[in-house]
């Protein structure tokens, strides 16, 4: 009973002590408010799989009614900022110099082999750089020529059929939307950040500074160091992560389909991997500059690539598919992404979690275990 | 003269103080390489063996003909067959396909009747650019088996068709355009976190101050300090080069000489912005809190992995400030579209600036802030 008092003392010193340290020196504050409210604000507006206005060139050699109606296709596509060359020269200078992204060749034979012999061609080129983009982009030409042959064959009363149509529906994302996806992603890599830089300099700083010795010879645990370092700025990341939650929902329009109470709860289980990891790389390195190096590294470009934000995980070889099952954004990432957008899938949520609470301890026991108290 | 031998001592006394602890020393080698390995392989777009699963209520052989055409394409793995409409939701839900594939039990007997046969496909949209790559891929396959079937039946097919020719990289490998802004990506992380903590460190342990009363002049410490970052900087590049061309296999067209004009330029500029985070900064944690804001806005809005072109207008406005932005279009440039000086002019001169007037101002920062 004594004994637990006396811990509970030394525990609150330890806090106060610590959250005194946040208040004196604004950057911890900085680092969990203004951080994640610049970054989502860039990032929930800037980073985006959604082509629009694709510079096009249309190369049309004999303009007649035909070809125009099908240039006026581009034209009112939303996808499409089109632009009218003369000559296929003209637009592969174009395409070259980066002007425009694609071009739609209608040759002079055109309308002759589609009203005589049924066996026009179309030649697409498109800049094949990034591979994504172009992709992306010839399907929505694909898009755009299959609305106007259907038109074009009704116009005509020619019997044109499709022997097998595909009609796709896409769940949880009807209107494919990229930022639904990306913006419960970003939270993920965004607050891995977070909490690892919070924590990841603030045992190192106390053994550069020479204040860790002045610490040992009070009767505080090693143990309730690290606690006492972590609950402040707990409160401080949780409180980072609820304003990113609420941009997501009122900012980006992000429909939340799950529980709040669920991702409040992962959240939080997340937060304490994220801070758990910085205090490990803390209690590692022993000087800032390591420490600082050791979380750039191991925190925001694995979260970033790693983690199935962007990339998709099943789609990458066998071993790198293993390596991401040490990366934490990775199952947050399917958390957030599962509540946000397709509800409380209870599987989903409870194994990802399961595998955070996994790390968590795996972080704070191996930080609790690097800590011990002595001088080397 | 005097000055090279006074500018010289620093860099060494610089670059000696990076590379003569051990953890240091391993912090700027391991990481980058294992990291391109990893990243290069991960950081793809392409789909490889996607699960997906088959309901179909049909017994015809077109319906599995297309089937056999998903299934035996290098995209999709075909997981499992399903034969209750109620096994479709959970599948779905818990992510073990990604989509599921529905023919209903009149699909063969429309076909042959020339009806139109419908093939309806569920994705999930969780991840909504897998989804519409997905939809791409099977839309290319129903096209094949379209075309195929026509011929087969004496049908005629579309009277106009669509051939597209992807230039620069006709397979469209998105390892070709990731691994290329890898490059660019390690070289700046490294740079930007070695001269970010250069400065700080010395005002943390009060060696600042020496080294402005040494016969050092401002200039001559700006110039010191920025060596060792462009040093490491363009070794660990050219590593990085070496490995793009050889272990990733990636072409490389254009001129080398305009690739070594970018990577200097580009290593200046993120040098010049270390040095300005590290003048500003009072203690590292400040330098990294510094580096890290401006590396990770760098990087996720300088086109590495979406394209800056769909970024509303202001956006594409602040990215103009990202070194990285006009490298990756060098590099990319320069590997794969074959670019040389002149095409790339326009990205140089930013970078120049960038990096002149972040050194100009950390060498004013230098004098004018003081340690407190």
């Amino acid at each position: 009973m004594k004994a637990s008092a006396g811990s509970r003392m030394r525990l609150c010193g330890m806090i106060r002590k610590e959250s005194l340290q946040i208040l004196r020196d604004p950057s911890s504050i900085a680092i969990a408010f203004v951080m994640p409210l610049v970054l989502l604000l860039l990032f929930g507006y800037g980073v985006s799989l959604d082509a629009k206005h694709i510079p096009l060139a249309i190369v049309v050699e004999q303009p007649d009614a035909t070809s125009t109606s099908l240039t006026g296709a581009f034209r009112r596509s939303d996808y499409f900022t089109p632009r009218n060359f003369d000559s296929i020269q003209a637009a592969q200078q174009a395409l070259d110099a980066h002007e425009v992204y694609g071009i739609v060749w209608l040759r002079s034979d055109f309308s002759r082999h589609l009203l005589a012999r049924g066996d026009a061609r179309i030649g697409v080129v498109l800049n094949g750089v990034d591979a994504n983009q172009a992709r992306i982009t010839a399907g929505y030409i694909q898009g755009v020529w299959q609305a106007w042959l259907l038109g074009y064959a009704q116009t005509q009363g020619v019997e044109f059929r499709v022997p097998v149509r595909l009609e796709p529906r896409i769940w949880f994302n009807a209107a494919v939307r990229s930022r639904d996806f990306l913006v419960p992603g970003l939270i993920a890599v965004i607050m891995t950040l977070i909490g690892a830089m919070l924590t990841s300099m603030v045992v190192a700083r106390e053994w550069e500074r020479g204040t860790m010795e002045a610490l040992m010879v009070t009767p505080i645990r090693i143990g309730e160091i690290l606690v006492g370092k972590l609950v402040p700025y707990f409160v401080l990341g949780m409180g980072g992560m609820l304003q990113s939650v609420g941009m997501a929902l009122w900012l980006f329009d992000v429909p939340l389909r799950g529980s709040f109470w669920a991702l409040s709860a992962a959240s939080a289980l997340f937060m304490m991997v994220a801070l758990g990891m910085g205090l490990l790389i803390s209690t590692v390195a022993r000087s800032q500059f390591v420490a600082g190096q050791i979380s750039i590294v191991v925190t925001f470009l694995p979260a970033f690539i790693l983690s199935g934000f962007i990339f998709q995980i099943g789609s990458m070889p066998e071993p790198i598919q293993l390596v991401t099952h040490l990366i934490p954004a990775r199952y947050f990432v399917a958390i957030s992404q599962t509540l946000f957008l397709a509800g409380n899938i209870w599987p989903i949520v409870l194994s990802n979690s399961a595998a955070l609470l996994v790390m968590m301890l795996i972080f704070l026991g191996l930080a609790r275990r690097n800590a011990r108290k002595r001088l080397d | 003269m005097e000055a090279l031998r006074r500018i010289v001592a620093l860099a060494a006394k610089e670059l000696l103080v990076i590379l003569k602890d051990k953890k240091s020393r391993f912090v700027l080698i391991a990481p980058p390489i294992v990291q391109l390995i990893v990243f290069g392989y991960a950081a793809t777009f392409d789909l490889n063996d996607i699960p997906f699963a088959v309901y179909n209520q049909d017994r015809g052989a077109a319906s599995r003909e297309l089937i056999a055409r998903v299934a035996g394409s290098p995209h999709f793995h075909r997981l499992a067959d399903l034969d209750h409409e109620q096994q479709i939701a959970p599948l779905l839900d818990n992510k073990e396909v990604l989509m599921v594939m529905r023919l209903g039990p009149r699909f063969s007997a429309d076909l042959q009747r020339k009806r139109n046969a419908q093939a309806q496909l569920l994705i999930d949209g969780r991840n909504s650019n897998t989804a519409l790559l997905a939809l791409g891929y099977l839309r290319t396959i129903v096209a094949d088996f379209n075309a195929d079937w026509a011929k087969q039946n004496g049908l005629p097919g579309p009277p106009a068709q669509l051939q597209v020719r992807p230039w620069f990289n006709a397979s469209l490998l998105s390892s070709w355009f990731v691994v290329p802004g890898i490059v660019g990506l390690l070289t700046l992380v490294i740079t930007t976190i070695v001269t970010a903590l250069s400065v700080a460190r010395e005002r943390e342990a009060g060696t600042f101050d020496q080294l402005l009363v040494t016969p050092l002049r401002p200039i001559e410490i700006l110039i010191g300090k920025s060596v060792p970052g462009i040093l490491i900087g363009l070794v660990e590049g050219s590593f990085i080069l070496l490995m793009t061309v050889y272990w990733f296999e990636v072409p490389l067209r254009g001129s080398i000489g305009a690739l070594y004009l970018g990577m200097s330029l580009f290593l200046l500029s993120a040098v010049g912005i270390g040095l300005m985070i590290s003048s500003l900064a009072v203690t590292q944690q400040q330098g990294i809190l510094g580096a890290f804001l401006f590396l990770v806005p760098s990087v996720l809005l300088s086109g590495f992995a979406t394209p800056i072109s769909n970024m509303p207008e202001v956006v594409q406005y602040i990215t103009l400030a990202s070194p990285l932005r006009y490298f990756l279009v060098i590099i990319r440039g320069v590997f794969l579209e074959g670019d040389s000086y002149a095409l790339l002019f326009d990205q140089y001169w930013p970078m120049a600036i960038i990096g002149a007037v972040n050194l100009t101002l950390a060498g004013w920062l230098f004098r004018h802030r003081m340690s407190y």
